[in-house]
């Protein structure tokens, strides 16, 4: 009897497994909805900076390489079967896919992946290339046959991989490129999984399935369609009716609850840090800020730690980190943060010294105006902690939040005293996330209009650096004088919670909204 | 009637170029760069060669006057320029979604008409009784709640009680009329209630001090049947300030719906506007603004022809 029981048990655990296999089985077919929350202005992710351009265009385009999401930040080959780098890092090889069709039936070689490195790094006129300085090392592209392709550096550069894997660097036709340069603009014709179909401005993007996709048995759906949705209420009303299945850069913690209140078990959340942060930064040109103190003062004056518990339940605020973000490979860890200012957890003594520093500096009522922009999630709640963690060291601060045009143009112009600033990132790279900090005679990046040559030395030496306890060296050495000087400072790092219908299977959360948007693995559980 | 349509439609030429040289000058002196937005808005890592380089490529880097003769050239051919934001002709831009907000304001318009008439009627017919109550009550909402939170209340309720939202994305009448009804009619409803409640208030007074004039009284005395008197001599009289308020609500809903069209995920020509505000495409909000301002002189060309129609005695010189 006792056998016959286990037996049994035996059995219905088998099915149970296989039933279980079965429902992970992917299914193909069927028509996707998802919601973009912002409309790209063109399909050239060469030319752009918006997560709303790769949203829109990832699906019909290939890169070089890619991020395996699954173990983030690792790199995996797309485009390139396998890849190759010399001793000296001088020389990266890659040898391609055979059999890539681009969409319009032609064959892919390497001239294309040439081609397109060629538009990034040295863009003919009228091409806007957004992320040239990242390969200004490149020397030289060979060919040698149409399956490999082969990148000479002029000096090395830890950061190459990334750059190869960024989402951005879409690979175009040399064809399409040599009729005309800056077609990717306006039309498509990528490898991508998923071929262009309509785009009607203010409503939709729509793609079906590729079927001479290169990556045998992908892409499952049959089609998809990206509905634009620029109000996050009528994104989250279109998501519990069932309009669309999925928003994939995130929301608020709030709308998360509310959502999970309306939708219960339908509904998948999924939640991972993200590779963007909020910064303060202080003009360094205009006084009372061009006094180290002062800066310090104000920076020393900010809980970080308190405000991380309570701006993580209101928007999408949450960790405490330095230039990298937290968590990250080379990230620096919480004891050593803790002792560079504004990081301390007792923020009665760093409060104590804040006032201190402010009245040798012989601004005790300091009154200055925060610019922000006006957007409510997490710039208000921001905002709104830093005039608050200021108050209470006697600093009066006017909250001036402004569309996002005056107030680039303040920022840019040198307009302001004080700001909030955003640091958009898609990868933990360092060279990405540090260049904003480097001086500003070479940089219109920094907007906190400062020089220090002890920055830029450490940018250049991590950037030049293979050994990865050395790079974190360097990283933290300009950490350190970053927020010594007080020059500018992250506030809080974003964190992502991406909403999900449980029948949408196969898209993979990562810390970055720009990464794994193609839509290859995705498939339908109905 | 025939001259002076064709003066007043002259007179639209001077007043579109007033707008336009208004406009194109002062969205110069706004802060703001819309490359900068383009390229940096979203934190990106942009030098400013590329910066510039943009400039260029969209003919920002050339004199103000020079740009603003072009602007007036191509006006002169109809042209009205290509949005900086998205590259494509501003008319393009325009046209994709003034189709959807036309189409709103017409059933929002139908709407009001259908429900004000009878509504303002009776509330001046019945005066202080129950019905006028009811009326005040019911215009006195109309008046007072938002129509984007009307148009909140209308979605909650379709997601709570039916489980049902209506489409999000649009399509045209004569692809499939019950798909675009399903999807518009709502925010018809929300605004048009509004819309409404003005119109219903403004006929109530209005038939209340044409029902106290001295020809109504001889109408009455002349024996004829009071529904007569009401729709023939009184209603027709007491229309005419209610068509002003209904051409002038017309023209604010092709452009005026920003929040509403936010809460029904319409691609309409407020959302645009908001839009091409936030990122500084001049060329486009010029583009709209002459759009907007050409319905209003059309609009009121068409209320004052209305009130011919509506009232013998108005006659139009050549």
């Amino acid at each position: 009897m006792k056998r016959l029981i286990l037996g049994l048990v035996g059995v219905a655990a088998f099915m149970l497994a296989g039933l279980q296999a079965e429902a992970q089985q992917p299914k193909r077919g069927g028509n996707l909805n998802f919601a973009i929350s912002a409309e790209a202005p063109h399909y050239d992710p060469h030319g752009s900076d918006t997560y709303a351009t790769l949203h829109f265009s990832s699906p019909f385009y290939s890169t070089l390489l890619r991020y395996n999401l699954s173990k983030f930040p690792a790199i995996e080959g797309d485009l390139a079967k396998s890849w190759t780098v010399s001793p000296d890092k001088l020389t990266y090889t890659f040898t391609l896919h055979e059999g890539v069709k681009f969409h319009n039936g032609e064959t892919l070689t390497s001239s294309d992946i040439k081609a397109t490195y060629d538009r990034i790094r040295n863009p003919p006129q009228g091409v806007v290339s957004t992320r040239r300085a990242t390969f200004v090392d490149i020397e030289s592209i060979d060919t040698p046959n149409p399956n490999t392709v082969v990148f000479k550096l002029k000096t090395a550069n830890s950061s190459m991989l990334d750059h190869f894997a960024s989402p951005w660097n879409t690979v175009y036709s040399a064809k399409d490129l040599a009729a005309d340069s800056t077609a990717p603009r306006t039309k498509i014709n990528g490898t991508g999984p998923f071929i262009f179909v309509e785009h009607v401005k203010g409503s939709h993007v729509a793609g079906k399935r590729n079927e001479n996709y290169f990556k045998k048995g992908l892409p499952y759906l049959d089609s998809y369609r990206g509905i634009f949705t620029l109000q996050a209420a009528a994104m989250l009303n279109a998501l519990q009716g069932g309009q669309v299945l999925a928003e994939f850069r995130g929301v608020s913690p709030a709308e998360r609850d509310r959502m999970v209140a309306a939708m219960g078990d339908k509904l998948r959340v999924e939640e991972s840090s993200w590779t963007l942060n909020l910064l303060v930064l202080f003009n360094n040109e205009k006084p009372p800020f061009n006094d180290v103190r002062v800066r310090r003062a104000l920076l020393m004056a900010i809980d970080r730690w308190g405000g991380s518990t309570g701006l993580s339940k209101i928007s999408t605020l949450r960790a405490v980190g330095g230039v990298v973000r937290p968590g990250s490979p080379l990230a620096t860890p919480e004891a050593d943060l803790v002792k560079l200012p504004g990081f301390s957890k007792d923020i009665k003594s760093a409060r104590a010294e804040a006032r201190k520093l402010l009245k040798e500096a012989g601004h005790e009522n300091l009154k200055f105006v925060l610019w922000n922009r006006n957007l409510a999630m997490p710039y208000t709640p921001a905002g709104v902690f830093l005039v608050d963690q200021w108050r209470q060291i006697g600093v009066e601060v006017e909250h001036k939040q402004s569309d996002t045009a005056p107030y680039i143009a303040a920022m840019q112009s040198g307009n302001y005293e004080v700001a909030i600033d955003f640091s958009n990132l898609f990868n933990d790279d360092p060279t990405l996330s540090m260049t904003k900090f480097l001086s500003s005679k070479n940089n219109p990046l920094n907007l906190a209009r400062y020089n220090d040559e002890e920055i830029d030395k450490n940018y250049e030496l991590q950037l030049r650096e293979g050994d990865v306890q050395k790079r974190k060296q360097y990283i933290q050495a300009l950490e350190k004088r970053l927020f010594e000087q007080a020059y500018q400072q992250p506030i809080l790092w974003w964190h992502r919670i991406v909403l999900s219908h449980k029948t949408l299977m196969g898209w993979k959360m990562s810390p970055s909204h720009n990464l794994g948007q193609d839509l290859a693995e995705v498939w339908l559980n109905q | 009637m025939l001259m002076y349509t064709l003066k007043r439609l002259l007179l639209t030429i001077p007043t579109l170029i007033g707008v336009a040289v208004l406009v194109f000058f002062m969205l110069r002196i706004v802060p703001g760069d819309i490359v900068e937005v383009k390229l940096r808005g979203d934190g990106g890592n942009v030098t400013q060669e590329v910066v510039e380089q943009e400039r260029k490529r969209l003919g920002l880097d050339r004199p103000m006057i020079v740009q603003f003769g072009d602007y007036m050239w191509g006006l002169a051919r109809g042209d009205l320029g290509i949005s900086m934001w998205t590259e494509r002709p501003v008319i393009e831009e325009i046209m994709i979604r003034l189709e959807l907000s036309l189409e709103v304001a017409i059933l929002a318009t139908i709407f009001a008409t259908l429900i004000s008439i009878p509504l303002g009627t009776a509330a001046a017919l019945f005066r202080n009784t129950w019905i006028d109550y009811v009326v005040r009550i019911v215009t006195i909402g109309g008046l007072s709640i938002p129509s984007f939170w009307f148009g909140m209340i209308i979605i909650v309720s379709l997601l709570t009680f039916f489980n049902w939202l209506p489409p999000i994305t649009f399509t045209p009448i004569y692809v499939d009329p019950v798909a675009n009804l399903a999807q518009l009619i709502w925010p018809a409803l929300a605004v048009g209630y509004r819309y409404c409640a003005v119109t219903a208030r403004m006929i109530r007074s209005s038939l209340l001090e044409v029902l106290a004039e001295d020809y109504i009284r001889t109408a009455r005395a002349k024996g004829v049947y009071e529904r007569l008197v009401v729709s023939r001599h009184a209603l027709r009289n007491a229309l005419l300030p209610a068509i002003t308020v209904m051409g002038l609500e017309f023209a604010f809903l092709i452009g005026g719906l920003v929040v509403t069209e936010q809460v029904f995920n319409l691609n309409g020509i407020g959302q645009l506007f908001v839009q091409s505000v936030s990122r500084n495409d001049f060329m486009l909000i010029q583009g709209m603004v002459i759009m907007i301002a050409g319905f209003y002189v059309v609009i009121n060309l068409v209320v004052d022809l209305l009130y011919a129609v509506f009232d013998p005695r108005i006659r139009y010189g050549g």
